[in-house]
C-alpha cells in the first residue's frame, strides 16, 4: 500500500516527539470545516463511518475527488459513535461471509492505511454453546466457513475455560457452557478514530466534509435525481448516496420512496474502568448478549433490540435487564462492577437482516443501508463496496446479491430465516 | 418504558406486549401480486406518527391498533380490533 502524504504532515513517532518538545502547541486540525460548494460528482448523505470510508474509497481508489459528505450534526455522531465495536466475519450465509470477510481484510490494514490509529485490536471473537444442539450449530458453521477460507475454531469447554477464566464453567450454573466457536482474526476497534480517521484521510484528498448540515429533499429534473436541499441551502451533484443508518426510511421518504426497513432501537451499555479482566468478545446467540473490555477498561455490553419501531435514541430498562443479568450469569465477577452509561442507537433493521447496497427507482440516487445491528464490522468494506457502486455505476461482485430488488425477486439473504419481521432477528 | 392503555385491561407495562407489524403491512387474500408485495416489503417507516398492530400477548391476548409517536413514544390513538 503506497503511503498517503498529508498536507499537515503525517502523524508518526518523530511527529509525536517535535510535538512534544513544542508543548504540542503545532498540531492542526485533522480535517477542514468545509463549507458547501459544488457541483459534486458525488454527494454522500451522512457522515458515519460508512459514509465517510465511501468518500475515502471514492477519492482513494477511483480517482473520484470532487465529493461531499453531509452530516446533519457531527460526524461519528450516529450509531458509528454507540456501537459496541465488534468486529467479525463469522456469519452463516456465503454471500455475507464473502463482504465481510473483504472487510475483515481491509480492518488489518487500516491504521496504516489511514495513517491514523484505528486502535484495532483482532482478540478473537467467542461464541458460547450452552447445549448439545448449539454446539451442533456452531460446528456446522465452523466448517461451513472454513470452506470459504475464513478462519473458525471449535472450543471444547476446557480451552474456553482457559481463554476466558471469568466464565462460570460449572455443570449447574444457569447456562452452562459446552464450548464456543472462535474467530481469531475478529476483535474490537476504536469507534470514534475509525470516522475521524477516514475523515481525515478523504478530506486530505479533497473531500468536502460539511457537518451541521441536513438533507431536507432531492432537487429533480424529471425522474432524476440531482442533488439534495439542506439546511445550509441546495446542492447539487452527480450521484446522490444515501447512507444514514436508522434514519434510512424517513430520507428515502424526503424521495417519496419506501424502503424494506423499519427504525427499531438498539441499546448498550459500559461500566466503571477496570484493570484487564476479559481480553476476548465474548457472544452467546442462544442468549442473546455480548460483552468485551474496552482499552480504556470498561466492560461493554449489549443484548437484543427493543422490538418496535422507533426514532427516539433511547431504550426500555427492560432490555438492558435482560443483557446484563444473562451476562452476569455467565460472568459472575461483572456483578461487582458499577455501570455508568447506558444509551441508544436507531438501527436500520432491513428486512431480511442483510445490508442493501445498489440503486433506488429514481436515476442517480444509491442506497447503502440496512446494516441492522451489525454495521460496525462492515465499515471499510461497505464504504470500498458503495464507492465500486457510485464510481462505476455498477454493483461490485461481492456487492451484488445485495440490491434493492432481491426482495421483489425472492433472492433475500435471510441469516435469521425470520422473513420481513424486523422484531424477531 | 412504555405504559400502553390496553381498551380491554387498562394501562399496562410494555413487557406484556409484543408489536406486531405496521398497519400498511397487511397483506389481503386477493392481494394483487404488487400490491402484496408492497405490503410485505416496503414500509413509510415514518419519523412522526404511525399507526401499528400490537397484541397484548401476556393479558388478554387482544389485538390493538396503536396510533404513536415514533419518535416522542407517545400515544394517540388506541382502539381495539
Ligand atoms: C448500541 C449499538 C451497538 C452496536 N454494536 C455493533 C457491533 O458490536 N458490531 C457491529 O458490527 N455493529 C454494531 N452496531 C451497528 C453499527 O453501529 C451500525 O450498523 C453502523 O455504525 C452504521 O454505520 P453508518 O455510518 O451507516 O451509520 P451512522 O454512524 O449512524 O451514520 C449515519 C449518519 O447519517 C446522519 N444523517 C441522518 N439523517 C441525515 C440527513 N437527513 N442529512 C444529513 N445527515 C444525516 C446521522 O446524523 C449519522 O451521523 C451497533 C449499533 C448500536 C446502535
Ligand atoms: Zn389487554
Amino acid at each position: 500500500m503506497a503511503k498517503t502524504s498529508f498536507a499537515a504532515g503525517r502523524y508518526s513517532a518523530l511527529a509525536l516527539l517535535r510535538g512534544a518538545l513544542g508543548g504540542h502547541r503545532h498540531w492542526g486540525r485533522a480535517w477542514r470545516a468545509a463549507e458547501p460548494g459544488g457541483p459534486y460528482d458525488v454527494i454522500i448523505i451522512g457522515g458515519g463511518g460508512h459514509g465517510l470510508a465511501t468518500a475515502y474509497y471514492l477519492a482513494q481508489v477511483h480517482g473520484v475527488r470532487r465529493v461531499a459528505v453531509l452530516e446533519k450534526g457531527y460526524i461519528g455522531g450516529g450509531n458509528t459513535g454507540r456501537n459496541t465495536t465488534i468486529v467479525r466475519s463469522n456469519y452463516r450465509q456465503p454471500q455475507l461471509q464473502r463482504m465481510l470477510d473483504h472487510s475483515l481484510r481491509l480492518w488489518h490494514g487500516l491504521s496504516d492505511e489511514l495513517n491514523y490509529n484505528v486502535m484495532f485490536s483482532p482478540r478473537g471473537a467467542l461464541f458460547l454453546g450452552h447445549s448439545d444442539a448449539d454446539m451442533v450449530k456452531l460446528a456446522e458453521r465452523g466448517d461451513a466457513l472454513i470452506a470459504m477460507n475464513i478462519d473458525a475454531e471449535l472450543m471444547t469447554p476446557d480451552a474456553v475455560a482457559k481463554l476466558v477464566p471469568l466464565l462460570d464453567m460449572r455443570r449447574d450454573a444457569r447456562w452452562p457452557i459446552e464450548g464456543g466457536l472462535i474467530q481469531r482474526r475478529g476483535g474490537t476497534a476504536r469507534h470514534d478514530a475509525v470516522a475521524w480517521g477516514f475523515a481525515r484521510a478523504a478530506d486530505n484528498l479533497g473531500v468536502d466534509i460539511i457537518e451541521n448540515c441536513e438533507v431536507t429533499g432531492f432537487l429533480r429534473d424529471g425522474d432524476r435525481v440531482t442533488g439534495v436541499t439542506t439546511t445550509r441551502g441546495d446542492i447539487s451533484g452527480g450521484r446522490t448516496a444515501i447512507c444514514v443508518a436508522g434514519n434510512s426510511g424517513h430520507v428515502a421518504g424526503l424521495a417519496g420512496l419506501k424502503l424494506p426497513i423499519e427504525s427499531h432501537t438498539l441499546q448498550a451499555w459500559v461500566t466503571e474502568p477496570v484493570k484487564p479482566m476479559i481480553d476476548t468478545v465474548v457472544m452467546s446467540q442462544s442468549l442473546h448478549c455480548y460483552f468485551s473490555q474496552s482499552d480504556k477498561g470498561g466492560i461493554v455490553g449489549g443484548g437484543d433490540p427493543d422490538m418496535f419501531p422507533s426514532y427516539a435514541q433511547r431504550g426500555a430498562p427492560i432490555r438492558l435487564e435482560e443483557s446484563i443479568a444473562q451476562c452476569i450469569a455467565l460472568a459472575p465477577a461483572l456483578s461487582r462492577l458499577r455501570m455508568v452509561r447506558s444509551w441508544a442507537g436507531v438501527t436500520d433493521m432491513s428486512f431480511d437482516g442483510a445490508p442493501i447496497i445498489g440503486e433506488m427507482p429514481l436515476a442517480g440516487l444509491y442506497l447503502n443501508g440496512g446494516w441492522c445491528y451489525g454495521g460496525f464490522k462492515a465499515t471499510p468494506g461497505s464504504g470500498w463496496l458503495y464507492a465500486h457502486l457510485l464510481a462505476t455505476g455498477e454493483n461490485h461482485p461481492i456487492a451484488a446479491p445485495f440490491g434493492l430488488d432481491r426482495f421483489a425477486s425472492g433472492r433475500t439473504v435471510d441469516e435469521a430465516g425470520a422473513g420481513p419481521m424486523p422484531q424477531h432477528r | 418504558m412504555l405504559l400502553i392503555p390496553c381498551p380491554h385491561c387498562g394501562p399496562r407495562n410494555q413487557e406484556e406486549f409484543a408489536y406486531e407489524r405496521s398497519v400498511d403491512s397487511l397483506v389481503r387474500l386477493d392481494d394483487a401480486p404488487g400490491v402484496a408485495m408492497a405490503a410485505l416489503y416496503a414500509r413509510a417507516n415514518l419519523r412522526g406518527e404511525d399507526h401499528e398492530i400490537w397484541v397484548h400477548v401476556q393479558g388478554c391476548g387482544q389485538w390493538l391498533r396503536l396510533t404513536r409517536d415514533r419518535v416522542t413514544h407517545a400515544f394517540r390513538d388506541v382502539e381495539a380490533l
